[in-house]
């Protein structure tokens, strides 16, 4: 299969280059165009690489609503106070000025994949010969009894960023003295695996600092969890009789909520609550869903090049890609935006198309200089992204070895931050 | 609370402790212990040649980024430009703490934070500097290489486009400007030390999880790939 889409593949290359015309695939409109519906991880990478590696011979549209975008990784440093909020917001500037991105700040509203358009809440409409999807995740309804999108202010989910990691922070801060912090925690598949119990060691930190008799509940309907005995072992070092974790089996999945009230009831019993973190059950971003390319939560995607299965010439990226084997991280949506820039490029200039690689590295940190971290390698096979090789770190490692893996996720940060802005 | 009363107080006692060190010299031999950590990237003495790093004949006295035909970074020529001239004060805090002194150096080193070390370490290369015409007769005491590889792995021509494809999985990580921040620079290397890093990653003779992972997966043909493509990288 990827055999023969490279020698196909090359010898497009080639006519292409005896008819002087490099835009195979441009239908008689110039420049072959891309559309990139959001500016995250996958597609502002995306983006930046297509628009890099063609060199002016693509033209590159990417479509997103925010002028700056908070990453959510970090997102929880901040929480623990090791970041400010401005660390984290990152700006299209460079896209635009050094790439020669057409950066368009809107939502998008609609796909009509027969016409190859997209629809913008400005009313613009948007021709494509590609389009690239990374909108990230949106909440199932109803998932947690009791909450809907209108009751986070009063309980924050903080799994967007931005302004709801601001809230949920100032919500912290604000607790009374020996009050309670309880989270509720997603079922699998969710974006950021050891996300919510960074999460809880970052609040932690905060509290036993300047509320060190608060309390942090869980209700967790999972019975276990990424890193788990790291988190755990972590937790009984740093923050001892704090956190009280409640998994599947201790009821942790039988949850409501009651954002008026502010109590939350697991497993029959009612807690009143000072803050409730409802991280909810996730799916695709809407626009997935409405341009078609959704089964279920999902949309699936041929892992060679990242296309849906729905269609050839729609790319999906990211949290919102049901791809087999990799976590919904910002590496690994990094990583396959990477895979997808060479495929897509490929098919509309001609330039060579090598075999997809993908991996991936979550770092966590639990306290001040300890910090753990988890990473793996992928192929594409024909059925799915298929895990080679991976590793993570050990219980009882040296404070020098937790310290190093800290510093290290701060490069990670620069890196990708880097590799996604330009 | 605690910390923050508690921290400045520390913090006065290393610079002290710095400030005293810094001026002086200490044991050679010793040095020589401490230099074991420097020879991955650098080498001293007769022979020495610039690898990873410039080799370090000569260095006291010296302008930052002067000596020709070795690549530095934009950072270090820049502190060079600005008047950087390495002495035992200056070369003190470098190894203390690189990044301190010149930020966006492409020395991947954490700092030596000891001051015994830090002295034992300068006087140890004073003795390769003070009559540069004179240097110790001896082997180089550093050869890059520490793990053998197949001279036929070492001689592959890398693919420089290959190499661009695939560095894009190492620039998750590590930045294209070559500056570093928690994570080594991995720009402008000669070819020979990237390919003999990468297989020591590759056949776990090196210890990063991370790296050993993304080397082991990686054929002959795309280490020479990758180390041909980050040799020439600006
Ligand atoms: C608390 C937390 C901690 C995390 N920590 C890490 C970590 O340490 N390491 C790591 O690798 N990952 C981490 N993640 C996960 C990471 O943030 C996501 O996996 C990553 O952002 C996914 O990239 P994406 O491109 O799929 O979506 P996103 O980065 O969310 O980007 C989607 C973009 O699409 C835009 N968009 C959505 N709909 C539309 C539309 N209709 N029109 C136009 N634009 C639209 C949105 O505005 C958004 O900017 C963390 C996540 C959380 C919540």
């Amino acid at each position: 299969m990827t055999l023969n889409r490279r020698i196909f593949l090359g010898t497009g290359a080639a006519a292409a280059a005896t008819l002087g015309a490099p835009a195979v695939l441009a239908d008689g409109h110039g420049k072959p165009r891309v559309v990139v519906i959001g500016g995250g991880a996958g597609g502002a990478t995306a983006a930046r690489y297509i628009a890099k590696d063609s060199k002016g011979g693509v033209d590159v549209t990417l479509i997103e609503p925010s002028r700056t975008y908070f990453t959510c990784f970090f997102s929880n440093l901040y929480l623990g106070g090791f970041k400010e909020i401005d660390d984290l917001g990152h700006t299209y500037g460079t896209l635009a000025a050094k790439y020669g991105i057409n950066v368009v700040h809107d939502w998008a509203v609609d796909v009509d994949r027969d016409a190859k358009t997209v629809s913008l809440a400005g009313g613009a409409q948007l021709p494509y010969d590609k389009l690239i999807l990374s909108p990230g995740i949106d909440f199932v309804e109803g998932a947690v009894d009791g909450w809907s999108l209108a009751a986070q202010n009063a309980m924050p989910h903080a799994y967007k960023g931005g302004s709801q990691t601001e809230l949920l922070k100032a919500q912290v801060a604000a607790m009374p003295e020996g009050g309670t912090f309880a989270m509720v925690a997603p079922p699998n598949p969710f974006r950021c695996p050891p996300g919510p119990y960074e999460r809880i060691s970052m609040v932690a930190h905060t509290l036993k600092a300047t509320n060190p008799t608060a309390k942090i509940i869980v209700a967790d309907p999972k019975e276990k969890f990424s890193k788990m005995s790291l988190f755990q072992e972590g937790w009984a070092n740093h923050y001892e009789g704090m956190i009280d974790w409640i998994g599947a089996d201790f009821g942790g999945g039988a949850v409501s909520v009651d954002p008026a009230a502010m109590t939350v009831s697991i497993d029959g019993e009612e807690t009143k609550v000072d803050v409730c973190n409802v991280i909810p059950a996730m799916k695709a971003g809407r626009i997935a869903e409405m341009a078609g390319v959704t089964e279920g939560n999902w949309a699936p995607v041929n892992a060679a090049d990242m296309s849906s299965k729905a269609d050839p010439d729609v790319h999906v990226l990211g949290d919102a890609s049901q791809q087999g084997d990799m976590p919904k991280s910002g590496f690994s949506a990094n990583s396959q935006a990477k895979v997808c820039a060479n495929a897509v490029r490929g098919a509309l200039t001609g330039s060579k198309v090598f075999p997809a690689k993908f991996s991936n590295t979550c770092w966590s940190l639990i306290d001040t200089n300890d910090g753990v971290k988890v990473g793996a390698t992928y192929e594409a096979t024909e059925e799915k992204i298929a895990k080679v090789d991976g590793f993570i770190s050990a219980t009882g490692e040296s404070s020098d070895l937790r310290r190093a893996t800290y510093e290290e996720s701060e490069g990670w940060y620069a890196g990708i931050t880097a590799d996604m802005f330009g | 609370m605690l910390r923050a009363v508690f921290l400045p107080a520390v913090l006065a006692a290393i610079s002290v402790a710095g400030a005293v060190w810094a001026e002086g010299f200490g044991d050679a031999k010793a040095g020589a212990r401490v230099f074991t950590k420097c020879k991955g990237c650098h080498e001293i003495g007769q022979g020495a040649r610039d690898r990873i790093g410039p080799h370090l004949n000569g260095i006291f006295g010296r302008r930052a980024a002067a000596h020709e035909g070795y690549a530095y970074s934009k950072s270090m020529a820049r502190a060079g430009n600005d008047g950087l001239i390495w002495t035992a004060e200056t070369l003190g805090a470098y190894v203390e703490n690189p990044r301190a002194l010149v930020s966006k150096t492409r020395m991947s080193f954490r700092g030596l934070k000891d001051a015994q070390d830090r002295a034992d370490l300068l006087a140890f290369l004073r003795d390769y500097s003070d009559n540069p015409a004179d240097v110790p007769e001896a082997e180089p005491t550093a050869r890059a290489t520490d793990h053998d590889v197949d001279p036929a792995i070492l001689a592959l021509k890398g693919d420089a486009e290959y190499g661009e494809y695939l560095s894009s999985e190492c620039l998750t990580c590590h930045q294209q400007d070559g500056s570093a921040e928690g994570i080594p620079s991995i720009t402008r290397w000669p070819t020979e030390d990237f390919v003999v890093a990468m297989h020591a990653y590759k056949r776990k003779l090196r210890p990063h999880p991370v790296m050993q992972m993304m080397a082991g997966r990686l054929n002959d043909e795309e280490i020479a790939a990758l180390a041909a493509y980050f040799k020439d990288l600006e």
